[in-house]
């Protein structure tokens, strides 16, 4: 199958590549980007596991094609790190507060966070619950999620943290 | 060394050991995505596989067409059944002591059955040639119902077996009949229940479902045809098995296969079976020499590999006026699908179904079981389970809760009359089980003053006056559930799977420097094992668990072992671990005497050293100990200290809980709030805590998603419409309930640290304490027994039934 040119910067390094125009964007990703932290649990948007932030956005890059992406901004699980290695507050607070068992999830789970604490930086519980209602945790049962976002948004905003009695 | 100015309580806690909240050693690299998964490998030269499927649940294959696809540039090679059968693979052994089709052999069974397996150099490629495999079929009648599968004039479904009358286990007694299993007292049963002075009988469903780890099964065989060796990479929550299996049925050495399981993403039961992918990606790579990968998408998860339960379950209880049980008897209809694919101990064809009497003293008891086939996807595997303890949990308290309306008495009251009391253990049960130690009353009194249990009925009460005055439009319901699970299979005497028996092992190994790297036969799947394993390791040699590096999975490397499915991990490999410390600490008592220059007996075990009886300030730490084990040790004595365990456990363990739920529902929309609910575990000794809740948390989630409405579904044709995540229910954070944990702690008297295990408690015990609170919402209005899973549309059936709309 004939292959189209794409550039787009992953992760702050501009790549370029050809792929088919078929090629879903995870694919690309973890396949020709050897980027295999987003992952693949159901192909049809509902399990969020492949979740990127691309322009700005989150989204599920099961159901995106490479080439709808060119030119895109894209951020994985592989670019929340500081450059030196440092942690990001929500890949700590996942850490702190046990927010994920099997880690299949995760990924997807502290990339959309991420996305949800720059557009609402003091989210209640409710609103977290809801900003995450989009991928799917089969090990957790969400209640240390909530909180490790709770650790990482205080953290950010550096207030400390007072974890909900349970 | 002599670091006399730390206190005990610092020693002991730098060590991170057993009963702290480690934090785990896992998320490091699973925050970053670097955690490796099966579909994360990728080796040079390797192709992919995919299924052409059935899309009929039942019809004879007239032929097969692969030349399109073949031609297709790219695909590398197509199998089919006939290419399986010259290397007598085209069926399988099934753990059930079934076999089951690898591909499509004149017949397919179920929508969705391999028919043709596809190689090509790419997933895309090996999806679009899969389009052009022609199969022609001829549609037969199909088989749904499994009260219908016995009935004179049923389908035939299983050509294979036509005129044996004897299957694994026992007479099979028509041609779609797998086995009959009774247990207990028949006569007694019969006479007690006859007697009764109050009875129940209920028809009591628990509903075909499904484990839906979030990755889906997948594999990567490699072939080395010049060294003859198979590597295989696979979602296996029992890797030593598969090893074993992949010998047996390729030929090839045990000791030539190299079985590797990863880090998983999720089991709960879904990846013990060994399913046609792997058996297809092993004899693509056999065939061609290269590596082949296979890895199933969420619809062929859901409709081909492993659903759970679909057991029936026609309930009796006897009882006194006053509320004392005196029988139960239980027979189950159990729907296996187009093969008995379960994954239990081979001797035990409904698992440990006959925990059924529960938590309660019942003199007699009897339960039979009856599988049967049908044209659905095969299993029913242990989703969460400890083989069929969640069926017969489920069954046990939905009848209590029953015989509690008949007599009039509250639910928790008729519990705590008929508990098993905490002077009876070890219990016998009347089904054959020894119960080892529990203290039933203390946990539900526990639970039921935590969460203001008489102040909620009498809420309830008035509530439902309210209703009937016409005041409100909600009802609400108190679900009691009290669970008596049995974990930790299991003694070798009567568990095994395919005549290995079911035993556990560790393997320890003390470097020089004191560090210690220690590998297990079982595999974790989120349960966190490298955190916990290395924390009773540190508790037992004193060595800081972060200095203990836990491998399992690499069945070159692991000591044998069974794996981890029926929350057996802790109870029989944590068993192994202690006693593998153990023995190294024994070693290292005598390396310690000697350093000391005194004898054996003059030294005492002190947290992380050896200190002579009486003289605190001379000790040599267990790191002291290391280094001189590669360098000065007793005359005599091997050099080295390590050591291997296999543990055969003497007994199961039997954890319990009591679980609470508050529910609140709206008759007009059938939507179903949970208010509350309480989960209380005892798992015996408590390793991490913080791990604990975590697994009651999930699974407690995944009860609430069976209770409420997750389901696997079939329409009179056989297609499973409930394929995606569209259809099959799994919660997101916005539905799921607020979970509240809490425990008590009875140790299991015979497990070398008393832990029992928990994993699959909370799966076991938080379905019934839904379902009930759903049924008691409704009992004041005379609903009669609901069956699961209550999502909105069958409540407001409900209502609608009773009338509450008019």
């Amino acid at each position: 199958m004939a292959k189209t040119h794409v550039t787009m910067t992953i992760n702050g390094q501009e790549v370029e590549a050809l792929v088919e125009p078929r090629t879903l964007l995870i694919h690309f990703l973890r396949e020709q980007m050897l980027l295999t932290g987003p992952h693949i649990g159901c192909e049809t948007s509902h399990c969020g596991a492949c979740t990127v932030d691309m322009n700005e956005m989150s989204v599920k890059s099961c159901t995106v094609f490479a080439v709808q992406a060119n030119g895109a901004n894209i951020t994985t699980i592989e670019g929340m790190a500081a450059a030196d290695g440092t942690l990001s507050a929500l890949q700590e607070g996942f850490r702190m507060m046990h927010g994920l068992q099997c880690g299949y999830c995760t990924p997807g789970m502290i990339t959309r966070a991420h996305r949800l604490l720059i557009e609402n930086p003091n989210p209640s519980e409710d609103e977290i619950r809801m900003g995450i209602a989009g991928n799917l945790c089969r090990c957790t049962g969400y209640q240390n999620i909530v909180k490790s976002i709770q650790y990482a948004a205080a953290k950010i905003n550096g207030v400390p943290f007072h974890e909900a009695a349970e | 060394m002599n670091d006399v100015s730390i206190s005990r309580e610092e020693r002991a806690e730098k060590l991170q050991g057993m009963g702290c909240r480690r934090k785990r050693v896992e998320d490091i690299r699973f925050t970053q995505g670097k955690g490796q998964y099966v579909d994360d490998i990728k080796l040079p030269g390797m192709l992919f596989g995919d299924f052409v499927r059935s899309p009929y649940a039942h019809a004879r294959i007239k032929s097969i067409d692969t030349s399109k696809a073949a031609a297709v540039k790219g695909v590398i090679a197509v199998l089919t059944a006939k290419d399986l059968k010259p290397v007598k693979l085209d069926w399988m052994p099934t753990l059930a002591g079934d076999v089951q089709m690898v591909l499509a052999d004149g017949k397919v069974l179920f929508q969705n059955q391999e028919v043709a397996f596809v190689i090509a150099e790419d997933r895309y490629i090996a999806s679009d040639a899969c389009e052009l495999v022609e199969v022609e079929y001829e549609e037969l009648p199909v088989l749904v119902d499994p009260f219908k599968a016995m009935e004179a004039n049923a389908p035939e479904l299983r050509e294979d077996l036509r005129g044996k009358t004897e299957g694994a286990h026992g007479k099979r007694k028509h041609h779609n009949h797998i086995f009959n299993w009774q247990v207990g007292d028949k006569s007694g049963t019969d006479a007690a229940i006859a007697k009764g002075e109050v009875t129940i009988k209920e028809m009591i469903s628990y509903h075909r479902t499904h484990p839906c780890p979030l990755e889906t099964c997948q594999a990567v065989a490699s072939m080395d045809k010049i060294k003859g060796e198979l590597t295989l990479w696979g979602t296996f929550q029992a890797p030593h098995v598969v090893r074993t299996v992949a010998s047996l049925l390729s030929g090839i050495p045990e000791s030539k296969i190299h079985v590797i399981a990863p880090d998983i993403g999720g089991g709960f039961g879904n990846k013990v079976g060994v399913y046609p992918g792997y058996v297809c990606a092993i004899v693509g790579s056999i065939v061609l020499g290269r590596p082949v990968k296979w890895v199933e998408d969420r619809t062929e998860n859901l409709t081909a590999t492993a659903f759970a339960r679909d057991y029936h379950m026609t309930t009796e209880i006897s009882a006194t006026k006053d509320g004392k049980v005196t029988g139960l008897r239980v027979h189950i209809l159990a729907d296996h699908g187009a093969f008995d694919a379960c994954a239990d101990p081979s001797k035990w064809p409904a698992g440990f179904a006959n925990i059924v009497t529960g938590s309660y003293d019942f003199p007699v008891a009897h339960l039979e079981v009856d599988g049967v086939y049908t044209n659905k996807a095969p299993g029913g595997v242990a989703y969460r389970c400890s083989f069929r303890v969640t069926e017969a949990a489920y069954c046990i308290e939905r009848a209590m809760d029953i015989l509690a309306q008949k007599l009039g008495m509250d639910p928790a009251d008729l519990r705590m009359k008929n508990f098993i009391q905490p002077q009876q253990f070890p219990y016998q049960s009347a089904l054959g089980w020894e119960y080892d130690s529990g203290d039933y009353p203390t946990a539900l009194k526990k639970g039921m003053e935590t969460i203001g249990y008489r102040a909620l009925r009498a809420e309830q009460k008035a509530k439902q006056e309210a209703f009937k005055r016409g005041e409100t439009r909600e009802i609400m319901g108190v679900g009691v559930a009290f669970f008596t699970e049995i974990v930790g299979a299991g003694p070798s005497r009567n568990c095994d799977i395919l005549g290995v028996g079911m035993f556990d092992s560790a393997e320890i190994r003390v470097h020089p420097t004191g560090s210690i790297i220690a590998r297990m036969g079982t595999k974790s799947q989120g349960q966190a094992h490298e955190t916990t394993y290395a924390q009773i390791i540190a508790t037992e040699l004193g060595i800081e668990a972060d200095k203990i590096m836990i491998e399992e999975g690499n069945t070159d490397t692991a000591p044998y072992g069974l794996g981890t499915y029926g929350s057996r991990s802790t109870p029989v490999a944590g068993a192994a671990t202690a006693m593998a410390a153990r023995k190294i600490r024994a070693k290292a008592q005598m390396i310690a005497a000697h350093l000391l220059e005194v004898s054996d007996y003059d030294v005492e075990w002190d947290i992380d050293r050896f200190r002579v009886k009486g003289l605190p300030e001379k000790f040599k730490t267990m790191t002291e100990i290391a280094w001189a084990a590669y360098n000065n040790v007793p005359q005599g004595m091997e050099p080295g200290l390590e050591a291997v365990n296999y543990y055969d456990p003497p007994n199961m363990t039997y954890p319990f809980g009591a679980y609470i739920c508050v529910m609140d529902i709206d008759v007009d929309t059938g939507v179903a709030k949970t208010r509350r609910f309480y989960a209380l575990d005892d798992c015996g000794t408590r390793i991490n805590p913080m791990v604990i809740e975590g697994q009651v948390h999930g699974g407690c989630t995944e009860g609430f998603a069976i209770a409420m409405g997750q389901e696997i579904r079939y329409d009179e044709m056989g297609n499973c419409i409930t394929g995606t995540l569209m259809d099959f229910f799994l919660p997101t954070a916005v539905e799921t309930p607020h979970w509240e944990t809490d425990f008590t702690v009875t140790p299991s008297p015979h497990h070398p640290i008393g832990a029992k295990g928990v994993g699959e408690s909370p799966n076991v015990g938080s379905v019934p304490a839904f379902s009930n609170a759903v049924n008691d919402a409704f009992a004041f209005l005379n609903a009669g027994h609901i069956q699961m899973p209550h999502d909105a549309w069958r409540t407001w059936e409900v209502a609608e039934r009773l009338g509450l709309h008019r």
